[in-house]
């Protein structure tokens, strides 16, 4: 696709001006208008974190912001180092050793990311908390005394659980991508297997364990439904109570600032350790599987080891809620219909994955094929904003817009898709830009040569190659949407309501049954695009390996 | 009225002597690059004639094909296809509208369609019951009867390239450009489907173009076989012509195994420190006295062993390499260089023995003034 200008000159055909690398201009437009769009929330925030005032910043920089920097900071570091641990640990193990029933595991150990965190903290109290299900089977033993959970001990507990998924992934892909003529070098050169571990696999691994590192490290920074429920109040939880509290809404503002400011701060630390070293494959031809290692009489520990984190992650909670359930329906509690949250939660998950998608696709064709065009690596740099907000920030910001500026789209589900677009827009250019990557350009260019024009090409060729990653974003978006709460809890019109806010209505008044029954719906629901992702995956793999 | 109309509307104002292709001191010039990509080239194909481009990585070889494929543009001079002008500095018509086929080095088919569907994807113009039929002679022609439901994975690399072959002659392209076609694929199948390519481009009459660093490929395949070196065209002419007359030392070397030894002209002889040799040098380039490089091919040499008393320079055989039709002698000179001498497998020499080398028969060696 070039810009071009039509020429006529005397005595020949119809020729065209000479191409240059831009992209042609209604792609141009929609990309800046993407990138514009993505910015409009941080933008805002200053707009309105500067119109509150000397006072608002006094408030803001007070001792008690101080303490709850400290106490996010302390949660980011505990989080990440046990999750970061957990995760490369699983993947090695699913991956490079003879444990048993490890393809089964493979798939078992992603699953807890199905589990929003609330409903993940509010199962986690009932289990371990004083008076709850574990103390009571403790005390068959006699065992009765048991710490607090909630604080930072659930907190981190919690999170833990939610996040090292991030990890095991990042970790097992570039594990799988690993040369074994790296490791047997060393091997050869007397190096130990843990001597090898430690000096050549994992510092090989570094770069994608970071990197799932850090989205553990943000994901902990912005999330709200498990600190709120364990009462330790994070920088996130803060910033919403400041919201709710409407004494001062500019505060609220200035306080998601700095939390912008601290995800700003995560990210180029990330970029800061990468450095220069290179960690791409220099051999040629195809990567041969590695041998697996023998545990030997390990094995059956092993496994022990790795269900732990399927128990405590999917199995209690999901048998918790099944008691809930089965309790509530014994007692014949009340269940208001739980039809039409379910059908919101669809609907709305639906169509915020159909507009993440199609406006991730000219960013990622942006990024891709009109590279040399420099807007065009601003605008996905651009998109990536929302990576790093918080939901509770944009939603913030986008109420403030909404009331200022919006009128007519405050309290509609427009905003509500607007917010949801800009946090998982890069989720979605993710995925797509990956698979479009895969589409060779000679592939392009052979369509072209034969004589469709570029738009046909891009519509016949291009899309259904880059197909599965379109699916993949989508599924992505859905199942982000679908476990959202902050966002859904400010931006939702009034009366619309999601599984989502239903559960966590009714978990913060204790109507378990109900709360149960919609939880349980959610993970179902959200299990769907999950298995899709999963097995999509693995077919590929397996098909790679043949 | 659309483009197509008015290419109806207007006749057909081919170029004299049935050039099909027509390049004219075409310069492309990479931004940030220190040399152009493609540097004053000037290329004529003819009508159903078969033209290879033969250069190292970088000789701007595939620049070229992308300058006529469209995907890339030109800074000055033009190019003309079936008498059209495609490109200059001030115009540039886009791919899809030059009516150029492609085979790429990865075929580049389209995975998620079938064989059938990869063949008729460029004859999207013709209605139905047309396009089947050109398909399937394209089919006939590329033997692929059978496999048309295909998918691209579920076929051998050979198989492959007759998809990619049939795909870029189905539309009935007025060149056919192909991109190094054969370099994925192992050794003995490479000479089979090079055979099998140059029959199918014979049979359906096409014009073709096909760049390649394999000499072989380009001096076997071709009727007229180009020499390309930093983005010139270094010479052009039927492959026997080129190996037997290089027009430089450049085009010497990778029209053939060489090696450019130094020395002088001494009246009709050039002394060099294999020995003296007759030489020829048609172009007169050459003053007696002169330093000049002369040209030893391996297959063009003979060998003796040395008389007792011979005051010739002192040649021994540095190492033998028997390959079966040949041997293949390294006969080391004084100044350590080492020469390629091949013979027929039944001359005997061991390493050290000492050995004259002269021209074989009634052959002279080829000069270039050295600079």
């Amino acid at each position: 696709m070039t810009a071009i200008t039509d020429i006529r000159l005397a005595g020949w055909r119809r020729v065209q001006a000479v191409p240059t690398a831009l992209p042609p201009w209604p792609l141009a437009a929609l990309g800046i208008a993407i990138g514009l769009a993505a910015l409009l929330p941080v933008f805002y925030l200053f707009v309105r974190a500067f119109d509150g005032g000397s006072e608002t910043w006094d408030l803001i920089f007070r001792t008690r912001t101080a303490q709850i920097v400290a106490r996010t900071a302390l949660l980011i570091g505990l989080v990440t180092v046990v999750s970061t641990a957990i995760g490369t640990l699983l993947a090695w193990f699913t991956l490079r050793t003879n444990l048993p029933f490890r393809r089964l595991l493979a798939v078992a150990v992603v699953l807890p990311l199905v589990i929003p965190s609330f409903v993940m903290a509010m199962t986690a109290i009932e289990f371990y908390s004083v008076g709850g299900v574990l103390q009571g089977w403790l005390g068959v033993f006699g065992l009765e005394r048991i710490s607090n959970f909630d604080g930072l001990r659930g907190a981190t507990f919690v999170l833990v659980l939610m996040t090292y998924p991030y990890v095991y992934l990042a970790a097992r892909g570039a594990l799988r991508r690993l040369d074994p003529a790296l490791e047997e070098a060393a091997r050869s050169m007397g190096y130990g297997a843990v001597q090898t571990f430690r000096m050549v696999t994992l510092p090989i691994l570094k770069p994608a364990i970071t990197a799932g590192a850090l989205l553990v490290a943000l994901y902990t920074l912005s999330d709200f439904g498990a600190v709120a429920l364990l009462r330790y109040e994070t920088f996130t939880f803060a910033i919403f109570n400041q919201y709710e509290s409407a004494l001062n809404r500019s505060v609220a503002a200035g306080l998601s600032l700095v939390l912008v400011f601290f995800a700003v701060l995560l990210l180029a630390g990330e970029g800061i350790s990468r450095g220069r070293a290179r960690y791409h494959r220099s051999t040629v031809g195809t990567v041969r599987p590695a041998r697996d290692i023998d545990l030997g009489r390990w094995r059956w520990p092993v496994l022990g080891g790795v269900l732990i984190p399927v128990i405590a992650g999917l199995l209690i909670p999901v048998g918790v809620l099944s008691w809930w359930l089965i309790r509530g329906l014994v007692r014949d509690q009340a269940m208001t219909a739980l039809l039409e949250p379910a059908a919101n939660s669809i609907f709305i998950s639906m169509v915020a994955a159909f507009l993440a998608v199609a406006m991730a696709v000219p960013v990622a064709v942006l990024a891709v094929r009109y590279r040399l065009w420099w807007p065009s690596r601003l605008i996905e740099r651009v998109t990536h904003i929302g990576f790093g907000l918080p939901g509770v920030v944009v939603a913030i910001s986008l109420v403030f817009f909404g009331v200022n500026y919006a009128r007519p789209v405050y309290q509609s589900n427009w905003l509500l898709l607007f917010g949801y677009v800009v946090l998982f827009l890069p989720a979605a250019v993710g995925a797509i830009r990956y698979s479009l990557m895969q589409v060779s350009p000679r592939i392009e260019e052979a369509a072209q040569g034969l004589g469709r024009r570029p738009w046909r090409v891009m519509m016949t060729v291009t899309l259904p190659m880059m197909m599965p990653g379109v699916l993949a974003g989508g599924a992505l978006v859905f199942l982000l949407t679908m476990k959202e709460l902050p966002a859904t809890l400010i931006l939702s019109p009034l009366g619309f309501s999601t599984l989502a806010t239903v559960i966590w209505d009714t978990s913060t008044d204790a109507f378990f049954a109900r709360a149960a029954a919609a939880s349980l719906l959610l993970i179902a629901l959200a299990g769907i695009p999950t298995a899709y992702m999963v097995l999509r995956d693995n077919s590929y793999r397996s098909a790679e390996r043949e | 009225m659309t483009s197509d109309q008015i290419d109806k509307a207007l006749p057909d104002d081919s170029l004299p002597g049935g050039a099909v292709l027509h390049i004219e001191d075409a310069t492309v010039r990479y931004p940030a690059a220190e040399n152009p990509a493609l540097s004053h080239f000037n290329l004529e194909v003819k009508s159903g004639e078969f033209v290879s481009l033969l250069g190292h990585s970088g000789a701007g070889k595939t620049t070229a094909l992308r300058v006529i494929a469209g995907f890339e543009k030109v800074q000055s001079g033009y190019v003309r296809i079936g008498g059209r002008l495609v490109a200059s500095s001030f115009a540039h018509v886009p791919p899809d509208k030059r009516r150029v086929g492609l085979v790429f080095q990865d075929y580049a088919l389209f995975p998620h369609l079938t064989v059938k569907a990869n063949i008729e994807f460029g004859l999207a113009g013709m209605d139905s019951a047309q396009r089947q039929a050109q398909a399937g002679k394209m089919v006939e022609l590329t033997g692929l009867r059978g496999l048309e439901g295909r998918y691209a994975h579920e076929l051998s690399g050979g198989q492959q390239q007759r998809v990619a072959l049939a795909r870029a002659l189905a539309p009935s392209p007025l060149v056919v450009l192909l991109d190094e076609p054969f370099s994925n694929l192992d050794r003995q199948l490479r000479s089979r489907l090079r055979r099998e390519v140059r029959s199918i481009l014979k049979d359906a009459g096409a014009t073709a173009l096909l760049v390649t660093h394999d000499r072989e490929e380009a001096m076997a395949l071709a009727d007229r076989v180009g020499i390309m070196h930093e983005g010139r065209m270094e010479q052009i002419g039927r492959p026997s012509e080129v190996y037997a007359h290089p027009a430089t030392p450049v085009v010497a070397r990778l029209a053939g195994p060489c090696e450019l030894v130094p020395g002088r002209i001494r009246g009709t002889e050039v002394e060099t420190e294999a020995g003296m040799f007759t030489f020829s040098d048609a172009d007169e380039r050459v003053v007696d006295g002169q330093s000049v490089l002369a040209l030893m091919r391996a297959s063009e040499l003979e060998l003796a062993h040395a008389a007792n008393g011979s005051d010739g320079p002192d040649l021994r055989i540095a190492y033998t390499e028997f390959r079966g039709e040949f041997t293949e002698f390294g006969v080391r000179l004084t100044s350590g260089r080492t020469i390629r001498v091949r013979r027929r497998s039944s001359e005997d020499y061991s390493e050290g023995d000492p050995v004259e080398v002269s021209a074989r028969g009634e052959s002279k060696v080829i000069v270039y003034p050295a600079d």
